[in-house]
């Protein structure tokens, strides 16, 4: 690629290209830090060095005359003193000002530090920042991730919690301690609203106690846990307090605030990958520049992120190998390959097919033990009860397993690979939360061989929306529950089987992985009971923080304890995203059942504050009915056909537009970079023909003069073309 | 801020605040970290600007830069006279730049500084080589090293002298997810 002349341009030790080099504006903008008089000496481009120069040249300097916005003083790159003179000179160029620009200027600069004091403030308050910020050092960033993700949820069920509280719980809790006019809730009487006493009769055992705790029936069914309780209608006081709109309310809100608050998080690492290359962004440069983690102060950690990126590398080089393989890929072998992926495939939803049924077999058994209601040991009771919890979390920890087993004889690539699994078991344990409550809604509206006269089966299940609020209960507590003993009983004693015993199996097993995509899944898997659960159990998100401030312990002491970090990192930035997409999928999940029970499944009579309305949604049209007629003309107007269809179309042209310009963006910055490309390749070329032209005048001039001229000169021969015209000539 | 200090004047904490990204009680506890690396050295009264230098041998020994492969370099990058030799400006500038808040483009300028090894404006192969026999203490094949560093040209490399000007190197970062948060120290 480099010809003659330029190979010999290149080699020089202290090249006359070089100096020309130097004297390149972009150059000036990377000065190293030397003061400015040092570094030339005595060459007639000796003020090219200093600061006055590098502010009409150079990339960084700002532009005070194009009228171009300053930078802030912070971000340049020069040291502290120039910087310092930088502002001084800038206070001085804006000290024209007259009195109302400096009152503005004061009056800006005090905002701003009383921003920056809010802000160290908040920062200062933020959740568990130093037990973070020593898992970061520790063990880098992947992993930081998940425990900042975890304090995202935490936060967002404690405003769920509140946004409850304030609407729903405290209007009743009020209420039973002064006196307001309320309306109680209520229908015809007659058989779908008996709602028979739920609660233990005579001397309970203890152990009884305990199986109420765990599966919210017994004494914990009629308690502002359960969506039952709550069978107020209106509260009369300076105005009219409508409970059941505000629950409904209540409930959509939260789904909103949660979506709203996940698209905000994800929307920077979104913008990032629209921007980057989709195969690229494993490269060798972003694992030797941006590899190394320079949060990183612990000895085991740094020789642990060391091997890890040592192991990166290996594998993306195994990588490279193994695509140029793919590529040379014959067509017989493709063809097996293709029908060895659908075989496979075919393979995986059978056995998703089959855990499913098991799962639907599971609740059919166990809700009709539980109606049976015959007293059998504590054990079996509890067994019973939470049979569909085990069936799923067996379930969620075999195919894992079979998923990873199986995508080895796909033949992928290995970053593939780690995708496509994934994915598998994300939809594998959202679907299964999915077919609980199919097999629950099943349940409660079959009525033998005739319709249900109520809607619902309602001598099994006078208060439907209860007993579903147990079940979300009871998935919530048992999903702690198996957290808080696999961190116990097999993490602790795995880690002290490895340290003491030296058996070669023992070290195959070798010490816990904290493997973040799969913890991960667990606690989004918790995220959607909970989204889903709220409507029937409003205690639900407290209950659900306070098992997420758990978990965020058991898990750090754990992870500090016993594990090192994976072997095979998972990537910070594309995690971070990767999080968010999964909590969305399990937002969209959630909302789909609750949706439903509210539009279309009628509300249990006996008990709830939607007693005498035929579905849940049905308290909006009533309410509305209500409101002063021009608010009500207007609601009723955004509900129409014409406006969801303009609605409709002004969002699909929105969505193209955004679509197009993000097009658009790509194309440009292509463009861009053939363009620098481009430009660094005319640099080269256009030094080159200098050196040459410099050469040849050198050449005739030593002929023509018989003088030997100083290298260094040439240099500065070179900046003044004149002098070069005048050697020439 | 409430209590009285007598570190600096108002003006300088200004000044501070205003060249960098810390806030103002930021400065004072760099400032105590600054002074407990060299007490002798380090005087505790800075109002009327004393020229102190700590040497490279006392910063690299920090806990924060202890592990890391680079941190020769990073403390050359920040000193002005190239040999790691930090006044507090440069040892406040430097984990200012490094901080969170500092922008892509200002840390992309000093990461292209601290991985040019031979200071010659150019990420040649050979800075490469040394980078990554740092980054993983040469447990790589030679081969392999070489794989890799023409791996790493071919992929940022833009104007075809098979070394990376700061362009080449501005660009790749820009494309490069994890930069941001691997390259930033917290103090």
């Amino acid at each position: 690629m480099m010809d003659a002349p330029d190979a010999v341009f290149w080699d020089r030790p202290a090249p006359v290209g070089h100096l020309l080099l130097d004297q390149l504006p972009s150059y000036q903008s990377l000065l190293y830090r030397r003061k400015s008089s040092v570094r030339r000496r005595g060459s007639g481009w000796g003020s090219g060095r200093s600061r006055q120069l590098s502010v009409s040249s150079g990339k960084w300097a700002e532009q005070t005359h194009s009228g171009e916005e300053l930078r802030p003083v912070r971000e340049l790159p020069k040291n502290m003193q120039d910087k310092r003179r930088e502002k001084q000179q800038r206070l001085q160029q804006g000290g024209a000002l007259t009195g109302w620009g400096l009152w503005r200027l004061n009056v800006h600069r005090s905002l701003k530090r009383l921003k920056e004091d809010g802000v160290d403030l908040l920062s200062a308050l933020q959740l568990w920042r130093t037990d973070i910020h020593l898992i970061e050092g520790m063990f880098g960033t992947g992993i930081l991730s998940y425990f900042s993700f975890l304090r995202f949820l935490v936060l967002l069920n404690f405003i769920m919690f509140l946004l409850m509280f304030v609407f729903v719980m405290l209007p009743v809790i009020l209420t039973s301690h002064t006196s307001h006019n309320i309306t109680y809730s209520s229908t015809n009487v007659s058989e779908c609203s008996v709602y028979p006493a739920s609660s233990r009769q005579g001397l309970v055992a203890f152990h009884e106690h305990i199986t109420d705790l765990l599966s919210g029936t017994g004494f914990l069914e009629r308690t502002y846990l359960f969506y039952g309780y709550y069978n107020l209608e209106f509260i009369h006081s300076h105005f009219t307090y409508n409970l059941p709109l505000a629950y409904l309310l209540a409930t959509v809100s939260y789904l909103l605030l949660s979506l709203v608050w996940i698209v905000k998080r994800s929307a920077s690492g979104f913008k990032r990958k629209l921007i980057q290359d989709e195969d690229r962004f494993q490269s060798f440069c972003n694992k030797i520049f941006a590899g190394w983690d320079f949060c990183i102060t612990n000895e085991n950690a740094a020789r642990l992120k060391r091997s890890s990126l040592l192991y990166e590398m290996k594998t993306d080089l195994e990588e490279e190998r193994i695509k140029r393989r793919m590529a040379n890929r014959t067509r017989g072998e493709r063809c097996r390959i293709y029908v060895l992926r659908a075989g496979l495939n075919l393979f995986v939803m059978a056995v998703l097919v089959t855990c499913f049924y098991c799962i639907y077999v599971a609740t059919v058994f166990s809700q009709r033990k539980q109606v049976e209601g015959a007293k059998s040991a504590f054990l079996q009771e509890l067994v019973v009860e939470y049979l569909p919890s085990i069936v799923i979390t067996l379930a969620n920890f075999i195919t894992p397993l079979i998923f990873s087993l199986i995508i080895t004889f796909e033949d992928y690539s290995p970053a593939f690979e780690i995708r496509f699994t994934l994915m598998r078991c994300v939809f594998m344990r959202l679907a299964s939360i999915g077919v609980l409550l199919f097999s629950l809604w099943v349940q409660i509206t079959f009525c033998g061989s005739s319709e249900c006269p109520c809607g619902y089966n309602h001598e099994i299940y006078p208060c439907w929306e209860t007993h579903v609020g147990q079940e979300m209960y009871k998935l919530v507590i048992f999903d702690f529950l198996i957290i808080a003993a696999v961190t116990v009983f097999v993490e602790f004693p795995r880690k002290i089987i490895v340290n003491h015993c030296d058996h070669g199996l023992v070290r195959w097993w070798g010490q816990q992985e904290f493997a973040v995509p799969q913890n991960v899944l667990e606690i989004v898997y918790g995220q959607t009971i909970c989204w889903i659960g709220t409507f029937y159990c409003p205690l639900l998100p407290a209950i659900n923080t306070v098992k997420y401030v758990l978990v965020f312990y058991l898990k750090k002491v754990s992870l500090v304890t016993n594990c090192r970090p994976a072997t095979r990192p998972f990537r910070a930035s594309s995690s971070h995203f990767f999080f968010l997409v999964v909590l969305l999928i399990g937002l969209a999940l959630a909302s789909v059942p609750v949706t439903v029970s509210i539009a279309e499944i009628q509300a249990s009579r006996a008990c709830g504050p939607f007693v005498s309305y035929s579905t849940s949604w049905q308290v909006v049209p009533r309410g509305i009915t209500q409101l002063p007629p021009g608010l009500r003309s207007f609601l009723l107007a955004l509900a129409s056909e014409a406006f969801a269809v303009s609605f409709f179309v002004i969002t699909c042209l929105g969505m193209f537009y955004v679509i197009a310009l993000a097009g658009a963006h790509k194309r440009v910055i292509e463009q861009l970079r053939d363009q620098l490309a481009m430009e660094g390749r005319d640099k080269r070329f256009l030094i080159q023909k200098l050196y040459q032209a410099q050469q040849a005048s050198f050449g005739r001039s030593a002929d023509s003069k018989g003088l030997r001229r100083n290298r260094a000169d040439t240099g500065l021969c070179l900046v003044e073309p004149s002098v070069v015209l005048e050697t020439q000539a | 801020m409430g209590n009285k200090q007598t570190i600096f004047t108002d003006e300088q904490l200004d000044a501070y605040q205003d060249c960098t990204f810390f806030t103002r009680k930021e400065i004072l506890r760099l400032h105590g970290r600054y002074h407990e690396l060299a007490p002798h050295l380090v005087p505790m009264d800075y109002t009327n600007d004393p020229d102190v230098k700590i040497p490279l041998a006392l910063i690299v020994n920090m806990p924060e830069l202890k592990e890391n492969p680079f941190r020769n370099r990073i403390v050359e990058s920040f000193s002005e006279d190239g040999l790691g030799n930090l006044s507090f400006n440069d040892f406040v500038d430097m984990f200012s730049v490094l901080s969170e808040m500092a922008p892509r483009e200002l840390k992309a300028i000093y990461a292209f500084k601290i991985y040019d090894f031979n200071v010659d404006n150019y990420i040649c192969k050979e800075d490469l080589e040394q980078t990554l026999n740092r980054l993983t203490k040469e447990e790589l094949t030679p081969e392999e090293v070489v794989l890799v560093c023409e791996k790493a040209i071919e992929e940022a490399d833009l104007d075809g002298d098979s070394k990376l000007s700061f362009a080449d190197f501005e660009n790749m970062i820009s494309r490069a997810p994890d930069f941001l948060s691997t390259f930033h120290i917290r103090i």
